[in-house]
Parts: structure tokens; sequence; C-alpha cells
């Protein structure tokens, strides 16, 4: 059996990277949760209310985000865009850019999923006190579609958290870039890749507990 | 009878693709009247309850409000849909209480009755409050003005939807089966309601197969068969005297609450 002596010493030494990775990770995944939430809102009411022609282009949006491997489209923006004379964004942004279309395309999903299960009877309610069309949507409908689709959303953060692994491909300094530059300089393999699988683990973890937290508080409806 | 009417129907029809519901109906509620539909069911006249709160539209034939013709306007002798935002004025003017309550689940008791106060009435939200605050009482249910939905029984609920239809201040109430969802012994606390509104000079369209209510309440009951009003009256002529083998044999499925019904 190979023998593996454990140090943490680098570790250690490395707390602040570590730290600092891992503050990256979770602001690019809750901007690109964020952007693409947005995207997701208006890609649903497209998909949902749109004409043919407004639904039609969002279908293939989604389809493409959907099928294609993360990786590939995050070197795809980042090394495909300046191609196209679009040298302005800098790596954190590309990535960021690929990953808010990528959630984009999963929240429409989401979204369009829970606006088809809203109850009709809201909807008429609404009507009946003489509420205008776009008054339903945003008093009512949406309300209660964010509450239905919470769960979904929650875990599309948790997702994109890890995903943001990726941005290790591009030199990002987030968790797995930084695991892998400490394993690169001190060969110290084993603890690098436990440190950064722990600290994944952890923070799942509790952004999963958090997240049950504000499910519970808004769970008004069954 | 000598109070204006509130509600006219004219000749109004409605089909769903090719199922004629509606074959022409005629009927006037007059101001502070009670006017109720009963008839079996599949006899429309829940689609016409739907008809005068515009969430169906009918096809022929005029509903008058105030005169003023639901969901369409006459020009040069044609008639054109309102726009929306002309539609959900004209229902502001017309409550509706539905057999499954349709409380919005994410507000409070008192969240569901202030929303129509601020967004369409345009009220401030403390006015609002106030209005909420006070029709809550009324119905019964001041201190629960905070509970959501989920929390509240059936006949509770029901409670609130009809607060939050009267603080709308309606011109006319429109009652679709309020009861029909209701436990048993939930159903007397929401008659109860209806009851006071009505003795408060509110004008309501209902349809009910609570009979008792219905003769003890109504000024005017109409029976519905088929599309058609088959007979109209007041409860002791429509009750005492039922014309028809139909409404006969439909009072005779309450049996034991009416007399000649057997």
């Amino acid at each position: 059996m190979i023998q593996y002596y454990f140090d943490w010493g680098v570790i250690w030494r490395s707390w602040d990277k570590f730290a600092a990775a891992l503050g990256l990770g979770l602001t690019l995944a809750v901007v690109s949760l964020a952007i693409g939430t947005v995207i997701g809102l208006a890609g649903a009411m497209a998909r949902v209310y749109g004409s043919r022609w407004v639904a039609w282009p969002v279908w293939l949006y989604v389809e493409f985000i959907r099928n294609v491997p993360l990786l590939l489209l995050v070197f795809f923006i980042y090394f495909g865009l300046p191609e196209f004379g679009i040298y302005f964004l800098d790596k954190t942004q590309s990535f960021v850019l690929t990953l808010s279309l990528y959630a984009g395309a999963y929240m429409t999903e989401v979204f369009r999923g829970g606006l088809a299960s809203v109850p009709r009877q809201y909807m008429e309610a609404a009507k009946a006190i003489g509420m205008r069309p776009w008054q339903r949507q945003r008093y009512v409908v949406l309300p209660v579609m964010f509450r239905i689709t919470l769960p979904a959303v929650s875990n599309n953060l948790i997702s994109l958290f890890k995903d943001t692994s990726l941005a290790a491909a591009i030199a990002i300094p987030e968790l797995t870039f930084v695991a892998r530059q400490i394993n690169a300089n001190t060969f110290r393999v084993m603890e690098a890749w436990l440190t950064a699988s722990a600290l994944y683990l952890v923070t799942c973890y509790v952004i999963a507990m958090l997240l049950r937290l504000v499910e519970r508080r808004y769970a008004s409806i069954r | 009878m000598s109070e204006q009417v509130l509600l006219a129907a004219r000749g109004v029809r409605k089909s769903f693709g090719e199922v004629e519901v509606l074959k022409g109906i005629d009927l006037d509620v007059r101001q502070g009247q009670v006017v109720s539909l009963i008839g079996a069911s599949g006899s429309g006249k829940t689609t016409f309850l739907r008809c005068v709160n515009l969430l169906e539209e009918h096809d022929h034939g005029d509903i008058l409000l105030d005169g003023d013709p639901i969901g369409y306007r006459v020009e040069g002798g044609r008639r054109r849909r309102l726009s929306e935002a002309k539609v959900s004025a004209q229902r502001a003017r017309i409550g509706m209480v539905f057999q499954s309550f349709n409380l919005f689940p994410h507000l409070t008791a008192e969240g569901n009755v202030m929303l129509g106060l601020t967004k369409v009435l345009g009220k401030g939200k403390a006015e609002a409050k106030d209005i909420a605050g006070q029709w809550l009482d009324r119905v019964g249910l001041g201190e629960r003005r905070g509970y959501y939905p989920y929390q509240l029984s059936g006949g509770q609920q029901q409670r609130v939807a009809i607060a939050r239809a009267v603080a709308m201040q309606p011109r006319l109430l429109l009652f679709d089966e309020v009861t029909s969802a209701l436990d048993p012994e939930l159903v007397s606390e929401v008659l109860g309601v209806m009851q006071k509104l009505a003795e408060s000079g509110m004008t309501m369209l209902v349809v009910s197969h609570e009979m008792l209510f219905v003769r003890d309440v109504s000024h005017h009951v109409v029976f519905m068969d088929g599309g058609r009003v088959a007979q109209a009256g007041t409860p002791q002529e429509v009750f005492g005297n039922p014309e028809s083998e139909r409404l006969r044999g439909f009072l005779g499925r309450f049996h034991g609450l009416f007399g000649q019904a057997a």
C-alpha cells in the first residue's frame, strides 16, 4: 500500500486564499442566480404569454443551453466573444455572463412550470375585484408562483455554486482553482482537494439549511 | 317593487363550442333586492353569473348594469369589445364570491381584503387597513385578521372572501354556490353573514342549493332549466305554486323542506 503522510500546515498557511476563493465562488453563484432569475422570469412570460415569434427563440435558447455542457459554454463565451469584437469583458465578467445565461435557461423552465401550476381560481379572484392584467400578474400570480418554485430555485442556487468550480478552467481564483494551485505548488494533493471538498460540502449544506428556513417562512400555500 | 333596475339581462345567450348553455336569459335585479337562481347542475346558473362578471363572455343579448352594457360598447350600430382596462373597471363595480373561496394564499385575511382597496380603488394603506378591519369585524373575524388562508377553516375563509368582495363597495354582489364546498356544520355561519348583508340593503344575485335560505331571504327566485328561465317570481309563487313538472321534480329532491314537494 502506498504510504501518504498528511501535512496540513500548507493548508493553514493558505487559509486566507481559501476564504477569498470561497467568497468569490459564492458571489459568482448569487450574482448569476440574480441575473438568471430576471432572464428566467422574462423567458417564462415569453413562453407562456408570448406569441410564437417570441416563444420560439426562447425555446431554442433554453434547449441550446440545457443540452450543451457548461464547460463548453464557458470556453465558447470566454474565447469566442472576442472573435466577434467583444473585448471589454474580463474573465470574471465573462464567466458571470455564461453562468447567468445558463441559470436563465433553467429558471425559464422552473418559472414556466410555476406559472402553469398557479391555480386559475386566484386569477379569477383577482379579476373579480377589478384588477388589471399586469396587476393580476404583479400582485397575485407572481407572488404565488415564487412560493411554488422556491424549492426549485434553492436547488438551482446550490447547483450554481458547485458549477462555479468550472471557472477554474479560465483561471478565476475560486476554490477549485486555489486547490489546484496549492496542489501544484506544494504537492499536498490530498490536503488541498479534501479541504476544497469539505468547503463545498459545508457551504452547500449551510445554504440548503438556510433556504429551508426561508421556504418554511413562505410556506403559506400547500 | 318600485326600486330601479340595477342589473338587466335581455336575451343572453352563451355557447361553449357546440353546446348552447344559455338560451336567452331575461332577468331583472332591482336595487336592494336579493335574487336567487336555482336549478339542477348544468342548467346554466353559474355560467350566467360568470357572464355578469365577465369571467365568461356572452355571445348574444345584453347584460346591463345601471344601463351600461357589460363587456362591450356600441359604436355605429356594432358592438365592440371593451378594452381589458374598461372590463376591469366594470368588474370592480361587481363583487363575486366563489364556491372555492379563492383567497389569495400568500396574503393574510386582512391582506386579502386590502389588496383591491389599495390597488384598484387607490386608497392609502392606513385607510385600507381600517376598512378591512371593519369588514372583518362585521363577518366576525376581526381577531383573525393576521391569519393566512391555510390557517382558517372553510367557513372562515368564505367569510373573509365575502369581506373582500363587500369592502370594494360594489353595486352588486354575486354568490356562486358559496356554501357547496363547506362542511355542513360551517354552512350556517356563511349564510348568516349573507343574510345580514341582505338586510343591510345589499343587492345580491345568488346561485344556491340552500333552499331554506333561498326561500327566506330572496325577494325573487328564478328557476333555470336547460339554459332558460323556466319560472320566476316571489319565493311564495315559486315554492308554493311550482308550475312545471321539472320544478316540482327539482324541489322534490329537497323533500321535507316544503309542503307541496313530495
